[in-house]
């Protein structure tokens, strides 16, 4: 025998007719039981499953009582982003207020780690808890500011520390 | 023309258009079944999309399947590449033909049609396309037919995983011919006959075979599976080494062509063993079912049916159940359990009916529980006394057997 070759020690007296029919009545015992698949596209979430509220999936901005958004324009998120996939020209209107000019981010760059919703002092942007992102083309990944404000899905809770395992 | 050939002709083709009609058909809805049990077995619920419950899925892969593109490997030798579909399909088909699939019915047919002319049958219509004499003998001649489609198919794609699938189902399709020769040699002891109609009759007469040639029932199927190349036999395929085996090079029709083969392989492998070990169309604890008639044909039919439909799902829960074996735990099994095993058990059947009809006991029925009494005590010798680790070796057996050298390499 070759060198090297792993010998799989079997108890001698096994019986090959008996271990087939155990293995037998196992297959027809799963045959009888529920079937455990989630019908996916009709059924999103079950009573056994459901997706995680700390899940960081696509992006969301909050908007204010007017619909506006609630970001300042202050630079944190660009700023903290690892991915650099966030882009934000700032403007200020008459009253000085500060709001964001172009805000896009390119959720192909994005490696949805959440620190633009930790960094965030208006509470403005989110990572949401949506995985559904099929697009028919590369350049709708872009998520422009519109497109962001008029997201409706949950947002994720981050992480929190003083409860670390969600309880 | 005489009226009774045409009647004759004209009943065997609408015989041969019903039944082709029926496997081609049945074969489509078990490509469904084998993937519904497959997920049944694994708790899922199997293909469920297209159609009520999954039932349009054959449809569906059947058009995928005809506007595929066909693939031709640039090396392949064209000719056989294309024919061999064909031959391991045509074999599969014609196996059929010979296996009584109901009581006959008794017709007195005397009508004038229209084209055809005066037509006459009279007498018992046998249900199967051809009431061979030669019955299984056919069967078998067929069955190992099927090897040059797989054999050629692997030689003629030039690749090396095709070859290597190819050579091994040659080689396992040969090998395990012989035990299921030697496997119906108790029958046709039991029976003295080897046509299907005959072999039905003796177990009406007496019990079905499945008591008195316990083993001999047991190596058939065994020997079977290794024939349909199913698992825990299917080395030709082999997919986790090489790749899809015989089949690797074909895509489109050609390979909807091997999977049919494959598929009427498993109805003509159940059917005989119904009608071989179960009776055929016999239904039990009657004798109603002799007597002739339309219901009768069609209760029997009926009765068929379900044991040959057991028998397929009992292929399927096998291939859901067992693993692949070993290339050589394969060869051993079939030369040298199966093959000695059956070479006995011929002469233990023929001695026991040379003992029966010694003793006087010559009448079906106290010819098959005499049997059966033989056989309960060769079953326990078998299955109690052989099978402990020795019918098929493991590594660590085999490693034992070359003087422990190999164990001590490992611990060392």
């Amino acid at each position: 025998m070759a060198i090297g070759v792993k010998v799989m020690h079997r108890p001698a007296d096994v019986s090959y007719v008996r271990a087939t029919l155990k293995g037998m009545a196992l297959t027809f015992k799963h045959m009888l039981q529920p079937k455990v698949t989630m019908q996916y596209p009709e059924e999103r979430s079950t009573e056994e499953w459901r997706i995680a509220t700390r899940w960081r999936g696509t992006h969301r901005m909050m908007t204010d009582e007017q619909g506006r958004s609630k970001c300042v324009a202050c630079g944190l998120c660009p700023q903290v982003c690892p991915a650099n996939c966030i882009k934000l020209v700032p403007g200020e209107d008459e009253e000085g207020n500060r709001y964001p000019l172009i805000y896009e981010i390119d959720e192909f760059r994005c490696v949805f780690c959440g620190y633009c919703q930790e960094v965030c002092p208006e509470e403005a942007i989110h990572v949401g808890v949506h995985y559904e992102n099929a697009e028919y083309s590369r350049d709708r990944f872009v998520y422009d500011l519109e497109r962001l404000s008029s997201q409706t899905h949950p947002v994720s809770t981050l992480w929190d520390p003083s409860d670390p395992r969600g309880q | 023309m005489t009226p009774e050939m045409k009647g004759f002709l004209l009943l065997t083709v609408i015989k041969l258009l019903v039944i082709f009609t029926m496997l081609m058909v049945g074969v489509a809805l078990l490509t469904l079944m084998e993937r519904k049990v497959a997920g049944w077995m694994q708790n899922r619920p199997g293909p469920n999309r297209a159609g009520p419950g999954g039932l349009l899925q054959p449809v569906a892969d059947g058009i995928k399947n005809f506007i595929k593109e066909e693939t031709r490997p640039a090396a392949a030798s064209g000719v056989i590449f294309t024919l061999a579909p064909a031959l391991s399909f045509i074999p599969a088909l014609m196996l059929l033909a010979v296996i009584p699939l109901a009581a006959p019915l008794p017709l007195d047919l005397d009508v004038t049609l229209p084209l055809i002319g005066h037509v006459i049958y009279r007498g018992a219509l046998p249900i199967s396309v051809a009431d061979l004499p030669i019955g299984f003998l056919f069967v078998l001649a067929l069955s190992s037919l099927g090897v040059y489609g797989v054999a050629l198919a692997g030689w003629s794609s030039n690749s090396k995983y095709s070859l290597l699938g190819g050579l091994r189902a040659s080689a396992q399709m040969i090998s395990y011919e012989v035990a299921m020769g030697l496997s119906l040699i108790p029958v046709l002891l039991m029976s003295g006959n080897v046509a299907f109609s005959a072999i039905i009759r003796e177990q009406q007469a007496g019990l079905w075979f499945i008591g008195p040639l316990f083993l001999s029932f047991f190596i058939f199927l065994i020997s079977a599976f290794a024939e349909t190349n199913r698992l825990p036999f299917d080395l030709p395929e082999a997919e986790s080494e090489l790749v899809a085996g015989y089949h690797s090079e074909y895509s489109a029709m050609k390979f909807s062509l091997f999977m049919i083969a494959e598929f009427s392989h498993i109805v003509t492998i159940s059917a005989m063993v119904a009608t071989l070990y179960f009776g055929g169309w016999d239904i039990p604890f009657t004798t109603w079912d002799e007597q002739g008639g339309v219901l009768q044909t069609l209760a029997t039919h009926g009765a068929f049916f379900a044991k040959m439909f057991f028998w397929i799902f009992f292929v399927m829960w096998i291939r859901w159940t067992l693993p692949r074996f070993r290339y050589d735990q394969l060869m051993a099994l079939g030369w040298k359990v199966l093959l000695p095993l059956a070479l006995a058990y011929i002469m233990v059947i023929a001695g026991s009916i040379w003992g029966a009809g010694q003793l006087g006991w010559s009448s079906p029925r106290q010819k098959a529980f005499f049997l059966l009494g033989i056989n309960v005590v060769v079953g326990w010798l078998v299955f109690f006394i052989l099978d402990r680790g020795r019918i098929i070796s493991g590594a660590d057996r085999r490693s034992r057997d070359i003087g422990g050298v190999a164990r001590n390499v490992v611990e060392a």
